[in-house]
């Protein structure tokens, strides 16, 4: 499927995507809350047919967290980036697609473990690299108290 | 005489403690500081919970203050196995957002050096899980004929592991006047050894009772679970992005996706047996024909990359490896994110070893081909 008609799925499928031309892949983002459901679309529906998350990460952005998903489809080959926003700083967390690509409970485990979110439903949230109470270096605003990353 | 009587032992009656053992964090078998805890019934696996960490070293976080040149001197630090594949996807990330075109002659010896990694890690891929399996020999064997690989890397760009050749628009070095004339000598040299490979532990009956039928990964599970490279491959799973996303030379030349069926642990190691023949025949196609050129074009003396995000897929000896950069404009980057192949290889592991012996489990991790400071990054 061309990227013009990846947004006509996604349009049908939700009126509340913003949907972006990236440098390369299709970015389209959508609300936290529906994430989950139109991830199992996505997947489910014999057009798109993502059945393959390769990259599964998070972003620290001034007043939100981005988490951001890779997905290819394995039958055309085509790729899209999802996005979803989480606003709250203090206890920010988002819905888990583990059960969708089971692949996403361990990448979900290691934003967790680098930058404090925590996925809903996710049966495995223990820290991944790091401690329990280390903090989360993977924010802007972490403190780096033996000074290994910036001299 | 004492009276004899059969004892007999209902299930239903032993209760019976879940035993967990720890393999690791300095075991031989795990190939770095993994571990991994193994819970048991008698010999039988029941589950495994790898424990990462040991060799954690917030790479993602470094590159952030660093510049974009400099951090393509961490990623040969995290496989240090496919190290020059590493470099190539940050410097092929970096041109597509600079949307700068790279001479066709750095095309084709990225290339080349590519599939020369690709043998010289599944040698040592070979060779140390030949060891794992309770063949010493194969040690032996592989890293001799890994050496003449390594004396290449070092002629032309002075490394042997750690490689940094690439650079943001090109090579950092022409290769050397030597360099086509030893790949071929090489390529000559291993095609007799390759065979003897085969002769050695592939048909070897032990060998093949070990691994058929044990670990066994189905294409739908690969997919689900990411399981990339050539254990992605010998369950079914075509995943390999030189031919589905191609970059460098690969559209090129003609080659072919090596891809199994049976998903099991001696599948995962025919494949990389194969996969060591097709790259010797992509070298082939590519080293007769380098094109004369530049080995470089000039870049800025300060790289900004415009705002935006941007992703790099490549194919390493392990699998598919991601550069994920997300630029604000500046110098440095503002987030950047490795998708390793050794990470998702290795939390699989939990969904194949169950009902397998402890031994298996060695063999299974084995044939998966680990590399801990991927997956640690």
């Amino acid at each position: 499927m061309t990227n013009e008609e990846l947004k006509q799925v996604i349009n049908l499928l939700t009126s509340e995507a913003i949907i972006k031309d990236g440098a390369q892949y299709l970015e389209v983002t959508l609300p936290a809350a529906g994430l989950r459901d139109i991830c199992f679309k996505l997947k489910n529906n014999a057009e798109t047919a993502f059945d393959y998350l390769f990259c599964l990460t998070g972003v620290d952005y001034p007043t939100y967290f981005e988490i951001v998903y890779h997905l290819d489809s394995t039958v055309y080959k085509h790729v899209i980036v999802l996005k979803a926003r989480t606003e709250n700083r203090e206890n920010p967390f988002i819905d888990t697609v583990g059960d969708i690509w089971p692949t996403a409970y361990s990448h979900e485990r290691e934003v967790h473990d680098l930058l404090g979110v925590t996925f809903n439903n996710n049966p495995d949230m223990r820290r991944l690299f790091l401690e329990d109470g280390w903090g989360f270096p993977l924010r802007k605003d972490y403190f780096d108290p033996i000074r290994i990353v910036e001299r | 005489m004492a009276e004899y009587r059969d004892i007999t032992f209902g299930t239903d009656e032993i209760k019976t403690d879940d035993y967990f053992i720890n393999i690791g964090p300095q075991h031989p078998s795990t190939h770095g500081a993994l571990r991994v805890v193994a819970k048991l019934e008698g010999e039988i696996v029941q589950s495994v919970d790898p424990v990462l960490g040991y060799i954690h070293s917030g790479i993602e976080k470094m590159c952030e203050s660093l510049s974009y040149p400099q951090l393509i001197h961490l990623t040969d630090r995290m496989d240090y196995l496919s190290a020059h594949m590493n470099n190539e996807a940050v410097c092929l990330c970096i041109e597509n957002a600079l949307q700068v075109e790279v001479p066709e002659r750095v095309k084709y010896i990225r290339t080349i050096m590519d599939e020369l990694t690709r043998i010289a890690s599944h040698q040592l891929w070979w060779c140390a899980s030949g060891m794992d399996l309770g063949a010493m020999t194969t040690f032996f064997y592989g890293l001799r004929d890994r050496e003449p690989i390594l004396d290449i890397f070092e002629e032309t760009c002075g490394a042997r592991m750690t490689f940094n050749y690439n650079v943001p628009g090109g090579l950092m070095f022409d290769i050397h006047p030597n360099f086509q004339k030893r790949v071929k000598e090489f390529l000559k040299y291993f095609r007799k050894k390759l065979p003897e490979y085969d002769r050695l532990v592939t048909g070897n009956i032990i060998f093949t009772e070990r691994t058929k039928g044990v670990g066994v990964l189905s294409r739908e599970k690969a997919i689900e679970w990411g399981v990339t490279g050539p254990s992605g491959r010998a369950s079914g799973f075509s995943c390999d992005v030189r031919k589905h996303h191609p970059y460098s030379a690969y559209p090129y030349i003609q080659f072919n996706e090596k891809i199994g069926t049976e998903g099991d642990s001696y599948m995962r190691w025919k494949l990389r047996m194969d996969e060591m023949w097709e790259s010797m025949n992509i070298i082939d196609q590519l080293i007769d024909n380098i094109p004369e050129g530049d080995f470089a074009i000039k870049m800025k003396g300060v790289i900004k990359l415009p705002e935006g995000e941007y992703y790099q897929r490549v194919e390493t000896a392990r699998g598919e490896f991601g550069v994920f950069i997300v630029s604000d404009g500046k110098k440095n980057p503002y987030r950047v994110k490795f998708r390793s192949p050794g990470f998702s290889n290795l939390l699989v592991l939990n969904e194949i070893v169950k009902g397998f012996k402890i031994a298996d489990l060695v063999a299974i991790m084995a044939t998966l081909d680990l590399v801990i400071p991927d997956i640690d990054r």
